[in-house]
């Protein structure tokens, strides 16, 4: 793919964003879809978001009980866990596991409505396919993954206070002690705030690819992995400027 | 909106170009589709005949040339004003389209969903009502993956047939179809125009089927129609293209 393609490809990305970000504020609002929708990105996602952040949690007080033993860390654990899971760990993993597994499924769903003229017939019959389809993806995604995320930090908390209790011999409210000492709602905001560009990122490019797939079963497949590889970075690349950003304005 | 004036074309198609890339598919396209007939669009596979076909309804936009239905211009719109141009035109997939996810019922029904306020009793009704048209019964329940490929063609006819448009474009409606099969959506897509006035375009390369159904007929061959007439004239008269192709004769290479 040469340059030109590149920056008109970011282009259609862009519109595709706009058009939906649109949509999302226009009648009819289909809450029956919406909800659907939420239980098959939300709901099926609970099992993967938090096998993901509890055993995240627990190797954090692993390591960092074991790595740091001479300053007596371990009387910090609570801080060091729930810092860096509601900060960082969190939103990001969870965007990405949870990511993957949903903005895959879009892409495979739509690529394959597209290969099979089922987009094509929603526009025939005067439906707008990104109201009708991507829309209610949006709008799923933009309330799961932050609902997910404060999940999996709890879920992640708790993790390191199994390996707190179980390995380290503190107690258990010696850890909570300090976790909710340290804990300030700004370190909620700026993670949780994350997930929301993080939903959006995802879903519209998910829905972008699954909407100008081309070549049949192989497209689908092609388009569904280059979902996850591209929803990945653009996780990350993403967060590290979105975290400089909030440094900056608070 | 000034009343656009009545003629005797449904369809007006002037200086249709589109290219993809460096393949240049229309190279120039001249033609009216008159209201009330049945237009075949002939030509060999790749020749740009569905291409053709998806400028009418605006699913492609033309690199240059325009499309006109009703008087009203279809090129150069956005989706949101061809919405109501769309709803005046049904469209037949090659595949049918069905949605994987609705039951044949709600397919029919689904745009009636959208764009009437029928109760859910007339719904109910118009889509029994369309499934009949099309000589289906007892499917309603059943998903699209467990139709046959004609059942399928079939429910997907009584979908585009929902919202009695005035002009249905076919893509291919017999690919892929035994003959017998075939025959019966032949029969269908004639009725249909017959009995309802639906002004119909198809596009193929079934001549059985072309015979059957077309009041005229256009050859598509390299960018441009090198034929647009009735059967007759096509038979007495047409080019040597559409001669070999009729007869199925193998390519004998073309003087350039």
């Amino acid at each position: 793919m040469n340059l030109r393609q590149k920056v008109e490809e970011a282009g259609s990305l862009g519109i595709l964003a706009a058009r939906a970000f649109r949509a999302m504020f226009t009648r009819p609002f289909e809450v029956g879809t919406w909800f659907a929708q939420m239980e098959q990105i939300g709901v099926r996602s609970l099992g993967v978001a938090g096998i993901t952040t509890v055993f995240t949690g627990m190797v954090l007080a692993l390591q960092t009980a074991y790595s740091l033993p001479a300053i007596g860390v371990k009387y910090y654990l609570g801080t060091v866990v729930s810092k860096s899971l509601v900060r960082e760990l969190g939103p990001v993993l969870t965007a990405l596991i949870v990511g993957g597994r949903i903005g895959a499924g879009m892409t495979a769903e739509l690529g394959t409505m597209k290969v099979t003229e089922q987009i094509d017939a929603l526009r025939a019959m005067a439906v707008d396919p990104v109201k009708k389809l991507v829309v209610p993806k949006l709008v799923a995604t933009l309330i799961m993954l932050p609902a997910l995320t404060i999940l999996g930090d709890a879920l992640g908390i708790l993790g390191g206070l199994l390996v707190a209790v179980l390995q380290l011999g503190l107690a258990p409210s010696f850890y909570l002690n300090d976790v909710f000492g340290s804990l300030t709602l700004a370190d909620v905001f700026s993670g949780v705030g994350k997930t929301f560009f993080f939903a959006y990122f995802i879903t519209i490019i998910a829905c972008y690819n699954g909407l100008h797939c081309e070549g049949g079963a192989d497209g689908v497949g092609r388009a569904t992995t280059n979902t996850v590889v591209l929803s990945s970075i653009l996780v990350l690349v993403s967060d590290t400027l979105l975290t400089k950003l909030f440094y900056l304005l608070t | 909106m000034s009343e656009p004036p009545v003629t005797d074309a449904l369809f007006e198609i002037r200086g249709l170009h589109k290219s993809y890339g460096d393949r240049r598919i229309l190279d120039g396209i001249d033609f009216d589709v008159r209201r009330g007939e049945c237009l075949v669009i002939l030509g060999r596979s790749g020749t740009g005949k569905s291409v053709t076909l998806r400028q009418l309804n605006g699913l492609e936009v033309p690199d240059a040339g325009q499309v006109r239905f009703d008087g009203l211009l279809v090129s150069g719109l956005s989706e949101q004003e061809l919405f109501p141009i769309r709803r005046r035109i049904g469209m037949l997939f090659q595949g049918g389209a069905l949605f994987d996810s609705l039951d044949i019922f709600d397919n029919v029904a689904f745009p009636l969903r959208e764009h009437t306020a029928l109760s859910e009793p007339e719904i109910e009704d118009t889509v029994r009502a369309k499934l009949a048209l099309v000589g289906l019964e007892g499917v309603e329940e059943k998903m699209p993956p467990d139709l046959s490929g004609g059942m399928k063609k079939r429910a997907a006819l009584a979908r585009s047939l929902a919202l009695d448009p005035e002009a249905m474009l076919f893509d291919e409606p017999t690919t892929g179809l035994d003959p017998i099969t075939s025959a019966t959506i032949g029969r269908l897509i004639r009725s249909i125009q017959e009995h309802l006035g639906v002004t119909s375009v198809v596009v193929t390369h079934d001549v059985a089927l072309a015979r059957r159904i077309g009041d005229r007929l256009a050859f598509l061959d390299d960018g441009r129609f090198v034929f647009l007439g009735d059967w007759q004239e096509a038979d007495a008269s047409g080019p040597r293209q559409l001669e070999d192709f009729l007869e199925g004769r193998e390519e004998v290479a073309h003087a350039a």
